[in-house]
C-alpha cells in the first residue's frame, strides 16, 4: 500500500520537475522573443511587411525572397546579430531597394509574410526618409547638391525641392529636399546616395519616422475647403481709421494710396 | 553469447557481412543528407543557371515547382496568430503526406543536419567509453513542444525558430554561418559530455512533432528473424531510441513484435547494419499483425 503511494508520489514528483524546467525553458525563450521584435532602425524589411510584429507571426525564416532578390539585396540575419534570427532585411545605406516592378520577393514568399495583396511596387512602404540632420545636409546650407532628389524613383513625388528664402546670405534661395509620405516607398536609394560621410537623409521605420496629428485636430483652411464657406463668423466689411489719402481693400491689394 | 562492449559495435557484423553491407544504412543515411545541402547549394556554388532547391530547410522550392514547407514551423505561425495561405498550407501537406508513409522521425535520421552532430557525439561517448551525465525522460521532449506552441501564442511570434539548431545549422550551411557554429558546438557538447542522446533523444521539440506525425506511418524497421538473436547487444547500443527495439526483439512471448512500433523509432537502419545475424529489415506496420496471427494459428493447431 505504501509502495502504491511512493510511486504516485514520485511520478508527480517527476512530473512537476519536468514541468517545471520547460517552463524556466520558457520563460527564458519568451523573454528572448520579446526581445527579438525591436527592430533596428536601420534594418528595413523587404516590401509588403505590414508590421514587425505581424511579420515575425509569419516569416519562417526560409530565405526564397532572398534567393529571388534579383539584386541580392535581401539578407538573412544571423546569430548575435540584432534582427530577428533568420529573417531577411537590407540595409539602405549599403544597398537599397531596387523596386522590382514585379516584386519578385512578395511572390517568392510562401506564407504570405511579404503580403501578396502588394501588387504595385510604389505602394510599398518599406519605411520613411527623413531628413535627420539639417546641419550637414548642403542643400539646406544653400548649395544645390539635390542628390537625394535625383535618384529618387518617385521624382518629384516623393522628395520635391521646396524654395525658401536664404537668411544668411539675404539674398539667394534655399532648395530644401522635402519628402512626402504619401509617395515615399522607402527604398533607400536617397539615403544610400547622400553625398556626406554619414547620410544627412536616412530612411526610418514608419513608426519612428512618422507624426501622427491628434484625431481631434481640425484645420481650419481644408476644413474651410470641405465646406466651401468659412465655418467661422463670416469676414465682416471692417471700418479702418486710416489717415486722409489711404484706404484698405481687405479682400483686395490692401493698402491703397489714394491717387487724387 | 554476452553483450559486445560498446567500443567494439558492429565489429562481428563487418566480420559477417563485410565492411560495405554492415555500414549500408549509415553511409545511405549520410548521403540523404548530404544531398539535402548540396541540392540548396547549387544554385549558390555553379551560378544562376544551376537551381535545384531554393530556401532552406522550413520551406523550399525544388525545380520551380515543387514546394515544401516544414509543418511544424507552418503550426508555430499558426499558433503565433498567422492566417495559413495555400502556398504553404500545399508543402505542408506533402511534406506532411511523405512522413505520413516513411515514418515521421525519419526527418531525424535520414534528413536533419543535427543528427550527424549528435550521432558523432554518441560515436565518441562508445569509443572512448564517456558514461553518465545527466539523465531525463525522454517524454520531456513532448514538454518543450507543447512549450514552443504556448510561446507562439503568448509572443504572437514564431519564437521557436529562434534558438531552434536544426534550422539554425541548415539556414547556416547555406544562407552563412556567422556565430551559428556556438549552438552547434553546444548541441555537441552537450551530447557528448552532459548528456547521453541528450538533444535528438529527449529536448529536440522538432524530432518530437515529426514522431507524433509519424505516429502511425507506414514504413517501419522489423526484427523478422528475431530467433537468432544471440544478445550481442550491439542494436541497443547503437539506437539512438533503444527502447523502441525491445518489445519488437524481445516480445515474442508477449505476443508483440516482430515490427517496431514506436513513434521514436527514426527508420536510421543502424541496427540493421550492426546486427551480425540478419535479424532486422525494413518492413511495413502491416506486417506485424500477420506474424502475430501466424503464431496464433500455430499455437491453436494441435
Amino acid at each position: 500500500m505504501f509502495e502504491h503511494l511512493l510511486s504516485r508520489r514520485r511520478f508527480i514528483v517527476e512530473t512537476a520537475r519536468m514541468i517545471s524546467g520547460v517552463a524556466l525553458l520558457g520563460i527564458g525563450l519568451g523573454l528572448y522573443t520579446k526581445e527579438s521584435k525591436s527592430l533596428p532602425a536601420y534594418a528595413l524589411r523587404p516590401p509588403g511587411v505590414k508590421s514587425e510584429d505581424d511579420f515575425l507571426s509569419a516569416c519562417i525564416r526560409c530565405g526564397l525572397c532572398v534567393r529571388d532578390c534579383p539584386y541580392d539585396i535581401l539578407k538573412l540575419s544571423k546569430l548575435a546579430e540584432p534582427v530577428a534570427l533568420g529573417t531577411p532585411y537590407f540595409e539602405a545605406r549599403k544597398v537599397p531597394c531596387e523596386m522590382c516592378e514585379d516584386i519578385p520577393c512578395v511572390k517568392a514568399c510562401p506564407t504570405g509574410a511579404l503580403d501578396k495583396e502588394l501588387t504595385n511596387i510604389d505602394d510599398a512602404r518599406m519605411g520613411l526618409a527623413v531628413i535627420v540632420d539639417q546641419e550637414t545636409c548642403l542643400n539646406y546650407q544653400g548649395l544645390r547638391c539635390d542628390v537625394c532628389h535625383r535618384v529618387c524613383p518617385l521624382l518629384n513625388e516623393a522628395i520635391t525641392l521646396e524654395p525658401r528664402h536664404n537668411q544668411r546670405s539675404g539674398k539667394h534661395t534655399l532648395f530644401i529636399p522635402v519628402v512626402h509620405s504619401d509617395k515615399c516607398t522607402g527604398c533607400g536609394k536617397c539615403e544610400r546616395a547622400c553625398v556626406l560621410e554619414a547620410a544627412a537623409i536616412k530612411v526610418l521605420p514608419l513608426e519612428l519616422a512618422k507624426g501622427e496629428l491628434g484625431h481631434h485636430y481640425r484645420l481650419g483652411w481644408e476644413e474651410k475647403e470641405k465646406a466651401g464657406e468659412s465655418l467661422v463668423t463670416p469676414d465682416r466689411e471692417h471700418k479702418y481709421n486710416l489717415p486722409e489719402g489711404l484706404k484698405y481693400e481687405h479682400d483686395g491689394k490692401g493698402l491703397l494710396k489714394d491717387s487724387r | 553469447m554476452s553483450a559486445n562492449s560498446p567500443e567494439k559495435v558492429g565489429e562481428e557484423a563487418v566480420l559477417a557481412k563485410g565492411w560495405w553491407r554492415a555500414n549500408k544504412w549509415l553511409l545511405l543515411r549520410r548521403t540523404s543528407q548530404l544531398l539535402v545541402i548540396v541540392l540548396f547549394l547549387t544554385g549558390p556554388l555553379l551560378g544562376e543557371g544551376y537551381w535545384i532547391a531554393k530556401g532552406n530547410l522550413t520551406s523550399s522550392l525544388t525545380f520551380d515547382i515543387l514546394p515544401l514547407t516544414d509543418p511544424y514551423v507552418l503550426l508555430q505561425s499558426f499558433f503565433a496568430g498567422h492566417e495559413l495561405i495555400s502556398q504553404a498550407l500545399i508543402g505542408a501537406v506533402i511534406v506532411t503526406v511523405f512522413y505520413f508513409l516513411v515514418g515521421g522521425r525519419v526527418f531525424c535520421s535520414w534528413v536533419c543536419p543535427v543528427n550527424i552532430v549528435t550521432d558523432t557525439a554518441d560515436g565518441l561517448r562508445r569509443k572512448f567509453n564517456i558514461k553518465g551525465g545527466a539523465r531525463f525522460s525522454r517524454n520531456l521532449r513532448y514538454w518543450v513542444l507543447a512549450m514552443t506552441l504556448i510561446i507562439a501564442v503568448i509572443s504572437g511570434s514564431i519564437a521557436w525558430e529562434l534558438i531552434n539548431p536544426v534550422s539554425i545549422l541548415h539556414r547556416s550551411i547555406i544562407f552563412g554561418f556567422g556565430y551559428a557554429g556556438f549552438v552547434i558546438l553546444a548541441v555537441f557538447i552537450f551530447d557528448l559530455l552532459l548528456s547521453r542522446q541528450g538533444w535528438c533523444g529527449h529536448l529536440c521539440p522538432v524530432g518530437a512533432f515529426y514522431s507524433v506525425l509519424g505516429r502511425i506511418s507506414f514504413i517501419r524497421v522489423s526484427a523478422v528473424n528475431r530467433e537468432n538473436c544471440d544478445d550481442c547487444m550491439d542494436c541497443f547500443l547503437v539506437c539512438p531510441e533503444k527502447q523502441v527495439i525491445k518489445p519488437a526483439l524481445k516480445g515474442a512471448k508477449k505476443g508483440t513484435g516482430p515490427v517496431i512500433m514506436d513513434k521514436n523509432c527514426t527508420n536510421c537502419g543502424r541496427c540493421i547494419d550492426v546486427c551480425a545475424k540478419n535479424v532486422f529489415k525494413f518492413s511495413n506496420r502491416f506486417n506485424n499483425d500477420m506474424l502475430l496471427n501466424e503464431s496464433k494459428k500455430e499455437e491453436v493447431a494441435p
